[in-house]
Formats: structure tokens, sequence, C-alpha cells
């Protein structure tokens, strides 16, 4: 061999030495948990989790659709041993593959029954309700929408802010659906897209334009304001909330659930996590971090005035059946507001 | 000279290993019998999303083929001012990421969405496939066609459509093909603007259905597609120039043109660059940005898997690359469509693929950074195949018949002559990669071993919170990171395919 010859094989062994020192990081004793739920949020309490518990503890972030069809893909041969996800679709569809164990009994019992799957595979962390943000300096209490029908009034035309592409609206429409049927959906949407909506990238856009005078209302998730209140200042922020209840779709509650994945070699672990998910310490922490409902009655927030989950009244709904999201968006599609 | 076997073995094992995203798409796509996909296909909306997407690709293409050539004549041809400058920057939109042009663009101007706003940004962030090769083209090209030309009494803008297009047309449709597969199979720009192309289709087939089978019979139109425009890309191609100009062509002077010519350099620099490094600058200022050590392991790991990755992608390149520039052939002509066929799908699916195959033939290897650098060799192999075909065609074969003929063995050739000779193109090749990996997101969400970071990812995490002020940092070392090959893309092609 030439020198030339050598140098190029010793290029080629010195690029294969980094892929075989960066060994495999499977097979070690942590509990690995695949999370739906952004970093940001939910970095905090996964990391109180392990201190808790006591479990050593990886954590993958991704996004919840991506991660339920990464569990499936990956079928038996998952190391993952807790799905952690941002809404209840994402988990009904890998329960539906079989690819979830049933949690026990004791575990389910600290949420009430409508937090929970029927079949026992996952359960509920935190809740968050559909809100209507709105410019108390334009819009008096009175005037504020309580039901669907009131949304669609003329009066709101051009005045209402919404976000097209946020999962939350999109969940809210399929509760719109579920609820009072395809028809009055279908009615319902034509008529909002008549009004003249106002779109908006995301629910913090929709937030910070009411707040800024652009805009008298729009349709949210509760928790942004909560935050904008702890970064701000109570004084500072402009923008109030109007839960309307009712048992209307406007008012719709909507969960964060987590699950123990079937054929975990860990499973002992991994119910400990989702119970510790479900602990006082827990609970206050997506009470008082992320301004979400607590999923188990026994805890409130210290930090934020949430109305509670009985008095939100939401719609009378089974979660699970707001993964029928396909549906909404050809619905959507049709009424030019995709 | 008859293709040497080892190579051609090569060659066909990289191939196959390039359509391992097409096979699980089969078992995806029949999931459900075959019925279901004749539902999917027959639905109306699945014409409507090819329209969608092939408009938004053709579209892009042209635009981006009409910029790369001005663009990289007037770099390397006129006496515009600023033009040395003007090669390096106008390389540099390479290194920002589609969902990076996307965003800073909806913020400066909220009422742009749909066709027009992902044509926008997937034209400047892609003109440079072109501006690239057709720039290492003119570079090369032998001025003595144009001379004769000119001395004939043709205009200099007569000589550029009757002579300097025709030398040029090779390098200018690969990098056409380039950017069609890249808008057809981009997501950020797309979802940003809300353009229901067919990657929103896929995306949405995961994340709102939670279905993998109607994405898989969508990702196999984007490859059917991918195939009938890399044929098409074949014939447009027309032979390729591989005699080499003895010496530079002459300068031509742009004369009244050369304001304008510097005015339209100088916006589209704005444009492309300038918009998203002012708009990451606001951030910054913004944000009281409290850098944490993240953001040095962040990098770290980005370096380490997008370079893993450049090299793993060559390594596969080489063999695919050398056969399409020595020989031709039905065989060839399959292996080089093999490496193009999944180049059009976008990275959920090929990630999605090697978790199905990772799973089941590589547990030891899945989620590991191995493993990711393959994904990236698998998504990227084009753009280094591309590299390598044109450096390796530059090399004059003469050289290799002389090293043949004192007794060298065909695969001694390759590495001492042919390689060699090429090793600039080669490296360019890998630096397009490199920066390529580094802006990649959803396959390295999938595949990334658990609990590393890279700064895609992080980046991904801030903004899917709004939490723009603490995501500028990443957006901005990962523009840092995605230049560096970018300049030295440009280094290699100005001094030449020696």
């Amino acid at each position: 061999m030439s020198r030339r010859a050598r140098a190029v094989a010793l290029i080629m062994a010195l690029l294969t030495v980094p892929v075989v020192a960066c060994g495999s990081a499977g097979g070690s004793d942590a509990l690995v948990i695949y999370s739906g739920r952004n970093k940001e949020l939910v970095g905090g309490v996964l990391d109180q989790l392990e201190q808790a518990t006591g479990v050593k503890v990886e954590v993958r972030y991704g996004s919840s659709g991506e991660m339920a069809a990464q569990l499936l893909e990956e079928g038996d041969g998952t190391q993952a041993d807790v799905f952690f996800s941002q809404d209840a679709g994402a988990l009904g569809a890998v329960a539906e593959q079989g690819r979830l164990a049933e949690l026990p009994a004791d575990v389910l019992g600290m949420v009430p029954e409508e937090y929970r799957a029927d079949d026992g595979k996952w359960v509920a962390t935190s809740a968050r309700a559909r809100v209507v943000a709105y410019d108390p300096r334009v819009v008096t209490e009175a005037e504020l929408p309580e039901t669907l029908e009131d949304v669609v009034d003329p009066k709101w035309k051009g005045r209402m802010g919404y976000a097209p592409t946020n999962a939350s609206w999109q969940a809210f429409v399929t509760s719109v659906r579920v609820v009072k049927g395809e028809e009055f959906a279908k009615d319902w949407l034509a008529k909002f897209a008549a009004n003249d909506p106002q779109r908006y990238d995301n629910n913090i856009a929709i937030m910070n334009a009411v707040n800024d005078g652009q805009l008298p209302a729009g349709l949210i998730n509760h928790y942004y304001w909560y935050a904008k209140v702890a970064e701000n200042g109570a004084d500072a922020v402009k923008v109030k909330l109007h839960y309307a209840g009712g048992g209307d779709p406007l008012s719709l509650v909507n969960v964060a659930g987590a699950a123990v994945v079937a054929g975990s070699d860990r499973n002992e672990a991994a119910v400990k996590a989702v119970r510790f998910l479900l602990s006082e310490q827990a609970q206050k922490y997506f009470a008082d971090e992320t301004a979400e409902y607590p999923a188990n009655p026994a805890v409130t927030s210290d930090k934020h005035k949430l109305p509670t989950l009985a008095e939100l009244n939401g719609p009378d709904i089974d979660l699970s059946k707001l993964s029928t999201l396909q549906q909404t968006l050809t619905l959507l599609q049709e009424a030019g507001l995709s | 000279m008859r293709a040497a076997p080892t190579n051609t073995a090569l060659a066909l094992v990289v191939a196959g290993v390039a359509l391992t995203p097409l096979a699980y798409l089969a078992v995806r796509s029949f999931d459900r019998g075959v019925g279901e996909v004749g539902r999917v296909l027959w639905r109306a909306r699945t014409l409507d999303l090819a329209v969608r997407s092939l408009a938004l690709a053709g579209a892009v293409t042209v635009a981006c083929v009409v910029i790369g050539v001005l663009g990289a004549w007037l770099v390397v041809r006129s006496d515009m001012v600023g033009r040395r400058v003007a090669g390096v920057l106008l390389v540099l939109p390479l290194a920002v990421p589609s969902y990076v042009a996307g965003f800073t663009w909806v913020a400066l101007l909220p009422g742009l969405t749909g066709f027009t706003g992902a044509f926008l940004v997937l034209t400047l962030v892609s003109f440079p496939y072109v501006l690239l090769p057709v720039a290492a083209a003119l570079r090369t090209a032998d001025p003595a066609v144009e001379e004769v030309a000119r001395s004939l009494g043709r205009t200099s803008a007569q000589t550029f459509f009757s002579v300097t297009l025709r030398q040029i047309r090779p390098a200018a449709t690969a990098g056409g093909l380039l950017v069609a597969l890249y808008a057809l199979s981009d997501f950020g720009a797309v979802s940003l603007m809300r353009y229901e192309a067919f990657t929103l289709g896929i995306y949405t087939s995961y994340r709102a259905t939670f279905d993998r089978t109607p994405a898989a019979i969508l990702g196999c139109v984007l490859v059917a597609l991918a195939i009938a425009l890399t044929v098409g890309e074949r014939r447009a191609r027309g032979a390729a120039a591989t005699t080499r100009g003895p010496r530079p062509a002459v300068t031509v002077p742009l004369g009244r043109a050369r304001v304008p010519a510097f005015l339209g350099t100088a916006a589209l620099v704005v444009v492309s660059l300038g918009v998203p490094v002012f708009s990451l600058g606001w951030w910054l200022a913004a944000g009281r940005s409290t850098v944490g050590d993240d953001l040095l392991s962040t990098t770290l790991n980005t370096v380490t898997v997008s370079a893993l990755g450049a090299a793993l992608t060559i390594v596969m390149a080489l063999p695919v690359g050398v056969l399409a520039a020595r020989h031709r052939g039905a065989l060839v002509r399959g292996v080089e469509l093999a490496g193009f066929a999944g180049h059009a799908l976008p990275g959920i699916t090929i990630g999605l693929a090697l978790v199905f195959f990772g799973i089941r033939f590589a547990p030891g290897l899945y989620q590991t950074t191995p493993m990711l650098a393959f994904a990236y060799a698998v998504l990227f192999l084009p753009l280094a195949v591309g590299a390598v075909r044109t450096a390796v065609a530059h090399a004059p074969p003469v050289l290799e018949d002389v090293s043949r003929s004192l007794g060298k063995s065909r695969t001694e050739t390759r590495l001492r002559v042919t390689v060699p000779l090429a090793a600039p193109g080669i490296l360019a090749g890998a630096a397009l990669v490199f920066l390529t990996c580094a802006k990649e997101l959803p396959a390295t969400l999938l595949l990334r071993p658990t609990g590393v970071d890279t700064l895609a990812t992080e980046l991904w995490t801030k903004t899917e919170v709004s939490a723009y002020a603490a995501a500028a940092p990443y957006a901005a070392v990962l523009l840092v990171v995605a230049a560096i090959p970018a300049v030295v893309l440009d280094r290699f092609l100005r001094g030449g395919v020696r």
C-alpha cells in the first residue's frame, strides 16, 4: 500500500472511532419516558419525579402525535416505559393498538372518572379550559358570549380571534361535532367563517393582540393568561378571561395524560412514575407552574386564582372521542378555516 | 473502462440501503390491504395535494434556476462590484433552516401566507443549490467556445444564451432537481405558511389521526413524483462537459448593467440573509439572554452528529458517484435513481422507516448517534452523489488509464488517482451535507439518543412554547455552525477543482 492509500485508510479508521465510542444508551436501568409535552413546561416536574421516586429517568421529547407513531412503530422492541402525552387522542391511539398496560386501581382512583380511560389504560394528569380572552376596555361583561351561537352573532363580525393551526382550537371544533352533531358543527363553522374571524398563529399571539387593544376578543386556552400575569404582573395585563360554562363546548375542558407502555420490563418503576404525576407534589406543580387544573381534585393552586373544575361546567364529553380529528379537519377545510 | 466490480457491488449495496424507506412505505401502505391504498389515492384531496405540491415545487425550481444561474454568472464572469463577497453571501442562505426563514417572514409580514409565502421562503433558502454547481461549472468551462462565438460577432448576451447556458446546463438541471425535491419534501415553510401541500397532509395524518397508513400512501405518491423528476432531469441534463478549460474565462464587462446588477444582488442578499439575521438580532437583543452551558453542549452535539452524518454520507456516495460519472447503462441509471427516489419524502417518513427497521434489525444501534448519522446519510445521499459525480467527471479519465497501464488494480486506481483528483469537489459535497444535517429536525427528533439535544431540537422546544427570545441564541449559533461549511464550500469552488 502506498503512503496515500495508507492515509485514506487511516482517515476511514478515525471516522469509525467515534461511531464505536458513542455506544448504545439502551439497556441501562433508567426509566425511559416519551414525553409529548414540551421540556420547557414539564422538565421541572420530571426532575422532581426523579428525586421523589429515586428512579433514574431518561426523557425523550417530541410531539405527541409523532411520539404515538414512534411507539407504534417500535412495537414490542420499544425502550419506552411511560408515555406522557399532551392530549387524550394520542394516548387513545396507542391504547387501541394494545401498546399500553392497564394501570392499577389505586392509581386510577386518584382522579375522577371522567379523567381516566374507560379501559384503565391511561390517566389524565392535568386539564385546561377553553376560554374567551377579551379586552375590558372595549367589551362589557354583558356582551360576552355564553354559547356557540353568541360567538357567531353579527356583533362579533371581524372582532373575534382564533388560531386555525392550534391543536386546542381543533380539539374544540371536534367537541362541537361530538356534542352537537355533524350538521350543527358544519352550520356553525359556516357562520363563524362568514363572521370574518381574525386569524392568528397561536394562542399567545391572540392574547397579546387583545392585550394591546388590536383585537376585542379571541378564543384561547386559559393557562396562557396566567403565564402572562406571572411574567408581567397583574397590573400590566389588560386582557381578561371569560369562562362561558353552562355545559357549552365554548368551555371545553381537555386533558394531558400519562400511561405505562405494555411489556415494559420496568413496569413497577413506570407505575411509580405515573403515581407520582398524580401525587400532591406533581399536581401542585401543574397548578402553580403551568397554571393547569390538577387532575387530582384534592389539589388547588396557591399561586393562581383558578376557578375550580366544578365551576367550569364544561360540556359533558367522552375525551377519547376527541381523537376523531380527521373529520374535523375536513369540516374546517370545507368551511375555509384551515 | 469497464465498471470495477468492487465499486459496482458497493454502489448496489448503497442503493439497497437508500431504498429502505421505500420498503417501509410498502409495508405501511398495504397494512390494511389494497382497498385502502386505492381509497386514499383516489380521494379528491390527494390529487389536490399533488397539484398544490407540484405547483409549489415547479415555481420554486424555476425561480431558483433563474436566480441561481444569474447569480453564479455575475459572481464568476462579470466585473460586478463586490462579487467576491457576494460569492460567499449568496451561499449562506443554505445555512438558514426553512422553519427559521418562514418564521422570520411571518413575524415581519403577518399577512404573508399560503402559496406566496411558501414560494418566497423556499426560493430564498434553496437557490444556492443551483448557484453553487453553476458557479463551479462556469469556473471550469472552456472559454474558447465563447471566444469563438464573440469573434463571430455575437454580443455578450447572445453568447450567454447560445453558448454559456449550454455549458452550464448539466449543473443547472442537477441543482434544479435538488431544489424541486427539497420543495416537495419541505415541511417547515409549508406549515408556517399554512399551505396545504403533501407534507402537511402527511404530518396531519400523524398528528391529527395518529394514523400511519394514509401518511405512507401519500409518501408513495411523493416517491413517484421524485422518480419522475429524476428521470426528467437526466433527460434534460444533456452530456456533461468533462473537458476543463485550460485557463480562466475572460471577465465580461457589465457596462450600463453594473448598477442594476449590483442592486439586484444586494437586494437578494438582504431578503435571503439579512431578514433572518436581522430578526434574530432583534430577538437576541429583546431576550435577557442568559445563555447557559446548554448552548455549548447542544452545539457540540450538533457538530458531532452532523460531521458523522456528512462523513458517512460521503463514504456511501463515493461508489455511486464514481459509477455515475464513469459509466452509462441501465444499472448505473437504476442505482442513481435509487439514491434519489426517497429524497422527496419528508424527514418524518424517513425517520419512522428507520425506527421500523432499526428496532427490528439493529436494536443495539437504535437511538444511538451512529443510527442518526445513518439516517442523515439516507436523507441526504443525493446531495453528496451529485457532488461526487460532478467532481469525478471533471477528473481526466486518462490519468486513471495511465495508472491501470502501470499495473495498478481498479480499486487502487480509484483510491489513489480518482478520489484525490476529485477531493475538493467531494469535500464541498461533505460541507453541503454537514450544514443540511445541522438544520434537520424531524428525523433528528425521532432518532437521536434519548436526552441528547441538538441546536435544531432545542430551537424547536423553545419556539413550540413561543419562547422566541430564548430560542434566538440557538438559531444564531445554528446559523454560524451551518455557515462555516458554506464558506468552505465557496473556498473550494473558488480554488477550482485543480
